[in-house]
């Protein structure tokens, strides 16, 4: 049905993802569409996040069903130990090693981490992956993470073009970044047809960066806009003129 | 055409297209959820494939560096995706997992299973002959408690319930086999070699543990003591063995396919036959836990057991046919 391959996007386009390699999804319209691939940074920025829930996971689970058990969050009972391995350890010890294959297969591809780095797992024709996918690029995580700390996944995701680890490699799957900032509103009509689509978009850009940015550099890029001198207005008026534009 | 005109253009194909695109929003969510939609959803989202198609083009060819190119693309992608996913039908593909795709790859596999076997009891044999060759060698396989036990006349078995209940033991020893036979699978992505480790290993310490026990004249309790989930839990060995040569076979020789696409495809079909494997390593586990320790249960009871059990699992990886039936 559909055929991928890895392209670069020019450097030259505006998007603010263009330097990044994308994944290029051909479709039966023929209109093809592309995804930028999440490099070694969106992957450990996810890896450290949900490393971080499911360690707080486990050992809250530890402690919290120890003290409702044993009336101490640190208990080792020498009695009843199958109470404690069934109630204690092994809940916490899944919560643990589980975390990733099933939210994975439940959120369609993401974590909570993923979904806090903007990222999701497609398959290489750009789908949500099947379970059985999934399942391959986490069982590999055993040789992803030999001999420590991940060196094999992180020497294969630095050496990789599409930045994937041996589990990924494997399971024919890909870390692409997703943007979820839908906003059909933005796009007016009647500001359209007054000062044009591409003046339109930077206008709005500009104000929705407005107060990141430092007032003498905001000053600037309003009055190249609005093609007037920097000084002939205050912030607040540049602003007010903007917001103007778009109404 | 001047400025004015072409944005009072662009503006009315907004004004016309826009709300198509709102209205998809909501359906694209529902898409997205993965639960089945239904067949009002399925065919507005159908009709729209080829309308976002045609907006995307425009808005390529007009402003194809634009915010509103931008988020077509991402919406366009969103939909492919929704669309374009296999369906979700659980039960079938169990059923199709179950009765087509795990015989077929147990039966490409046979010879594989077979080669690894022979070599896990060659290795078994050389570590048997070690220990009896150089006694002092067995101070690598048990410790000097096992073995001090040992020369009291008592297995390091004998009491294991006394150590833990049986619950717990058939857990511990079931998670440990998962992920002995899991790494045997996964390790096999390194040529095969960490898959040869693990086999050899394993052959070699069972040997030696037999020959500790033999040269104290307690193999007969050993071999009572495995009977009944040692048939189960090799074979499974040997079957993760064989999936991981396969693998490190799929890198070392590709064949036709490139290295990627029959490493893809080893470790897919891999990973398929794994999953009846690891449910038997459970049932192999509850019986170590609740049988093997449990000296209630006579010789023939174990071996029945055991073999009973290796034969439905056999049963299982053929698809639930009868040998004889074709």
């Amino acid at each position: 049905m559909s055929e991928s391959q890895r392209t670069e996007q020019p450097l030259a386009n505006a998007q603010p993802d263009a330097a990044r390699q994308r994944l290029q999804v051909a479709s039966v319209t023929g209109i093809d569409w592309s995804v930028a691939i999440a490099g070694l940074g969106g992957r450990s920025y996810a890896f450290v996040v949900d490393w971080h829930i499911r360690v707080v996971g486990a050992l809250a689970w530890f402690a919290l069903s120890n003290l409702v058990l044993y009336g101490d969050v640190l208990a080792a009972p020498r009695e009843n130990r199958s109470l404690f391995f069934f109630g204690v350890a092994a809940p916490a010890l899944a919560i643990y090693l589980l975390y990733h294959p099933v939210l994975e297969v439940a959120m369609r591809g993401r974590t909570p981490g993923k979904r806090l780095a903007g990222i999701r797992i497609v398959t290489s024709a750009g789908q949500v992956p099947d379970a059985s996918a999934l399942a391959v690029r986490n069982v590999l995580r055993i040789v992803d993470s030999l001999p420590g700390l991940y060196a094999i996944g992180l020497a294969s995701a630095l050496l990789t073009r599409q930045s994937v680890r041996i589990g990924d490699l494997a399971a024919g799957t890909v870390l692409v970044y997703e943007a979820d900032d839908t906003n059909w509103a933005a796009f007016d009509d009647t500001a359209v047809a007054r000062i044009g689509l591409e003046r339109m978009e930077l206008v709005r850009e500009l104000l929705h960066r407005w107060n990141d940015l430092r007032p003498d550099h905001r000053a600037l890029l309003a009055a190249k806009l609005l093609r007037q001198i920097p000084s002939s207005k205050t912030d607040a008026a540049f602003k007010a003129a903007l917001e103007e534009e778009l109404r | 055409m001047t400025d004015a005109a072409a944005n009072r253009r662009a503006a009315a194909w907004i004004a016309a297209r826009s709300p198509t695109w709102r209205r998809l929003e909501p359906r694209l969510r529902e898409l997205e959820d993965g639960r089945s939609t239904d067949a009002e959803t399925a065919f507005d989202a159908v009709r729209s494939y080829p309308e976002l198609a045609r907006d995307l083009a425009i808005a390529r060819r007009e402003n194809p560096a634009s915010a509103l190119t931008r988020q077509l693309e991402q919406a366009y992608a969103r939909l492919h995706r929704g669309l374009f996913r296999s369906a979700a039908n659980p039960r079938h593909d169990f059923v199709r997992l179950c009765r087509i795709e795990v015989p077929l790859i147990a039966g490409e596999l046979r010879q594989r299973i077979l080669v690894v076997a022979i070599g896990f009891l060659l290795a078994a044999f050389g570590g048997w002959w070690l220990v009896m060759t150089f006694p002092e060698l067995a101070g690598l396989v048990a410790s000097e408690k096992m073995i001090e036990r040992l020369q009291q006349g008592q297995l390091w078995t004998d009491d294991l319930l006394n150590i833990m209940p049986s619950s717990m033991l058939s857990a511990r020893i079931f998670a440990n086999n998962i992920a002995v036979a899991l790494a045997a699978f996964a390790l096999g992505s390194i040529y095969g070699l960490g898959t040869l480790y693990i086999i050899v290993l394993n052959g070699i310490l069972i040997g030696a543990a037999f020959a500790l026990a033999a040269s104290h004249g307690l193999h007969g309790r050993l071999f009572e003591f495995v009977a009944a989930h040692g048939f189960v839990e090799l074979t499974v060995i040997f079957i993760a063995g064989a999936i991981g040569f396969s693998i490190g076979e799929a890198i070392a020789r590709p064949a036709h396919r490139t290295r990627i696409a029959a490493f893809q495809r080893a470790v897919s079909r891999g990973i398929k036959l794994m999953l009846p494997c690891m449910a038997f390593l459970v049932g192999a586990g509850l019986i170590e836990g609740y049988v093997s320790p449990n000296p209630a249960f006579p010789l023939a009871v174990r071996i029945a057991i055991g073999i009973g059990f290796w034969f439905l699992l056999l049963w299982t990886l053929s698809g639930f046919r009868l040998p004889f039936k074709r």
